[in-house]
């Protein structure tokens, strides 16, 4: 790429190998992600403590004993949804709270765009499979919550490590060396900026 | 080569194509609100760099609002740290700000088309996913995350891969009391909450071109909900009457050329969509939602469908009804009623509140509804009380609040109570959107009305047979 780094924006992404957290429900959308009364931060901080919030914790704060990240079985940097993972609002903060908790990776057979957007700038991978392929993610899980699962970003695949079985993703080459680097979209857009201001000059609006 | 409408206005607006990536595409217009732009603010700081076009963006405080008591300090500390970081940070950088109190403040996708800031042909981004509302101009719009934010104010682009295109045509008679939500709400029960995803829709037929402007933004508005990034529909003479002679629409030879502009907004005969559906326009119902997400919807007479019926997997939609107390089967009809919410960037504008005041009027609002009526804006505000609809709406025994995002999304006070269920004309059915526990049928300001009226979920036509 031709331009220069200027400001680290988050961390590279490489490999990463780690147990996953199971979450096989599908339409997860932001509002469960993060609720709405959680966006009044005006920094990106401690977003991770209401990740799931209403999923996560009683009206009273104690914990839900039932819902998977108050379970200590399950624990890891990936996070393993159901299909159409993301859908709703265009909150930024639900993919803050994502990586705040921890997780660096996303895995679903299907993304909501805006989210899988925001995950691609801010550092979490998010990985789409196919759904033969998150069925045997899940299995896998639950079978064996010890079991390691391999993101690799440069060959983009997927692989259980237990069995060796493996799937390929899509990133575009651009996003794909950006997450490889730590790089941003301010950084590039910033070195072409007086293309950018030469074609504002010739705009109808 | 053939183009689409959404091809026409994409292309305009590219910068530079980047092998194997994005496109950077340059931004027109960018609305901005206190909730998704402190952070974006605040990267700039960091950064030590500036806004690039402040005249290029605009902001309202919206989200957090309180409706009531406007004229007073608002009580909730983080909400007024928020608009106060908007105040400060659209000073600083030299942004319109229509904060709470001004005269121009208000729901950020009613007072951007209100105001002339939406124009056809534009491509318009904010930090909110109902931006898609613009595309009802024949306008690129749609909903962006915060480091995006961040790069239009930096930059005035982003950097977006060009999705693919969809068409859905709708001809024919709508049916009575069929409104725009009800056709939105039905085409996303088609399609379900992420069968558009990946594509830009734009909606065709004569469903779409009878529409009044208020009309199209609804449906436009709804785009997100099953999955789209954005929904247009191509500028025609109700769009260019809309835009004429407002505020910061083009004036002198300016609107001349710009009009040049808007004439070529619209897709060639022989264009190729990705993907095409075609609906029937007199099959539709009004209609209502039963479960937490906004594809979950059906003509108000049916029963709740089987799991086996419906797309996704029975555990997920167990899980679905359960929240909601529903189960397979039943009929929405008579279901209990707590409270009732008119107003949203989706059926918060003038249209809406005549629409829900026709039913209610020479009626009484039920002893066991809360009823939230919140105006988009000032102008519509002001709208109801010059038509005559706030003294019908008193006498009915409502109020009218004052304009906010509300019990949309309930980052004010404006919150349904945990287990109470509620007839909102707002977009979101999801658990939880309305207030913690809170349980959410999505429906037109008819049903809302109905609702209102009767105390339980009603079918509107069956007051207006009264009526007649």
């Amino acid at each position: 790429m031709d331009y220069k780094l200027k400001n680290m924006a988050y961390d590279k992404f490489n490999t990463l190998t780690s147990t996953a957290v199971p979450l096989p429900i599908e339409n997860v959308d932001t509002d469960q992600l993060i609720p709405a009364r959680f966006l009044k931060a005006t920094e990106r901080v401690g977003f991770g403590d209401n990740l799931f919030r209403d999923w996560r914790y009683n009206p009273d704060n104690t914990p839900k004993k039932d819902f998977v990240l108050n379970d200590p079985t399950y624990t890891g940097k990936i996070l393993v949804g159901g299909k159409n993972f993301g859908s709703g609002s265009s909150r930024e903060h639900a993919a803050w709270s994502v990586y705040d908790y921890g997780f660096r990776c996303v895995v679903s057979s299907f993304f909501a765009d805006i989210f899988r957007g925001n995950c691609l700038n801010i550092g979490v991978l998010p990985v789409q499979v196919s759904p033969e392929f998150s069925e045997k993610i899940f299995a896998a899980i639950f079978a064996d919550p010890k079991t390691e699962i391999e993101v690799n970003l440069p060959n983009q695949t997927i692989t259980l490590l237990a069995t060796g079985e493996k799937e390929t993703f899509d990133i575009n080459s651009y996003k794909k060396n950006n997450m490889l680097n730590g790089f941003d979209d301010i950084d590039y857009l910033q070195s072409i900026k007086g293309e950018i201001e030469e074609f504002a000059a010739q705009l109808p609006l | 080569m053939s183009k689409t409408l959404f091809d026409k206005v994409w292309d305009t607006h590219v910068v530079r194509k980047i092998e194997g990536g994005p496109d950077v595409l340059f931004i027109d217009r960018h609305l901005i609100h206190e909730v998704t732009s402190p952070v974006a603010f605040l990267g700039l700081k960091t950064r030590g760099i500036s806004v690039l076009y402040p005249n290029r963006t605009f902001a309202t405080a919206d989200h957090n609002t309180p409706t009531i008591h406007q004229d007073q300090p608002v009580a909730d500390p983080l909400s007024a740290n928020q608009l106060h970081m908007l105040e400060s940070n659209s000073a600083e950088y030299g942004i319109s700000h229509w904060g709470l109190g001004h005269q121009k403040n208000g729901i950020v996708h009613v007072v951007g088309p209100e105001y002339g800031i939406t124009q056809p042909g534009a491509t318009i981004v904010c930090g909110d996913s109902h931006t898609s509302t613009h595309g009802a101009f024949g306008a690129i719009a749609f909903g962006i995350g915060t480091s995006e934010v961040e790069m239009v104010l930096a930059t005035q682009c982003i950097m977006q891969p060009k999705p693919k295109k969809m068409r859905i045509n709708i001809n024919g008679k709508l049916g009575k009391a069929v409104t725009p939500k009800d056709v939105a709400l039905f085409i996303i029960s088609q399609l379900t909450t992420s069968g558009a995803t990946g594509y830009f829709v734009e909606y065709a037929g004569d469903v779409f071109e009878n529409m009044t402007m208020e009309g199209r933004m609804t449906v436009c508005n709804l785009s997100i909900e099953m999955g789209a990034r954005g929904g247009m529909i191509a500028p025609d003479e109700t769009t260019i009457n809309y835009v004429k002679g407002r505020e910061f629409s083009p004036k002198g030879e300016a609107w001349d050329k710009a009009l040049a502009y808007y004439k070529t907004l619209k897709t060639d005969a022989d264009a190729v969509f990705d993907k095409e559906l075609t609906f029937d326009g007199a099959t539709i119902e009004p209609m209502i939602t039963y479960g937490t997400n906004p594809g979950m919807g059906m003509g108000i007479s049916h029963d709740i469908p089987d799991a086996a019926d419906v797309e996704g997997g029975a555990a997920t939609y167990a899980k679905s009804l359960g929240y909601m107390g529903f189960h397979e089967g039943d009929s929405m009809i008579g279901k209990q009623v707590d409270f009732v919410f008119v107003g949203s960037c989706t059926n918060g504008r003038i249209e809406d509140f005549r629409a829900f005041t026709s039913l209610v009027k020479g009626k009484h609002k039920a002893d066991n509804v809360t009823a939230w009526l919140v105006p988009g804006s000032h102008i519509v505000e002001a709208q109801i009380k010059e038509e005559g609809l706030l003294d019908i709406l008193t006498e009915a025994g409502f109020e009218l609040r004052q304009p906010g995002c509300s019990a949309c999304l309930a980052m004010n006070d404006d919150k349904v109570p945990a287990g109470k269920y509620a007839v909102s004309t707002s977009n979101r059915n999801f658990e939880g959107r309305q207030g913690p526990g809170s349980r959410t049928m999505l429906a037109s300001p008819l049903v809302a009305a109905a609702a209102a009226v009767t105390g339980v979920v009603t079918d509107p036509r069956t007051l207006i047979e009264e009526l007649a």
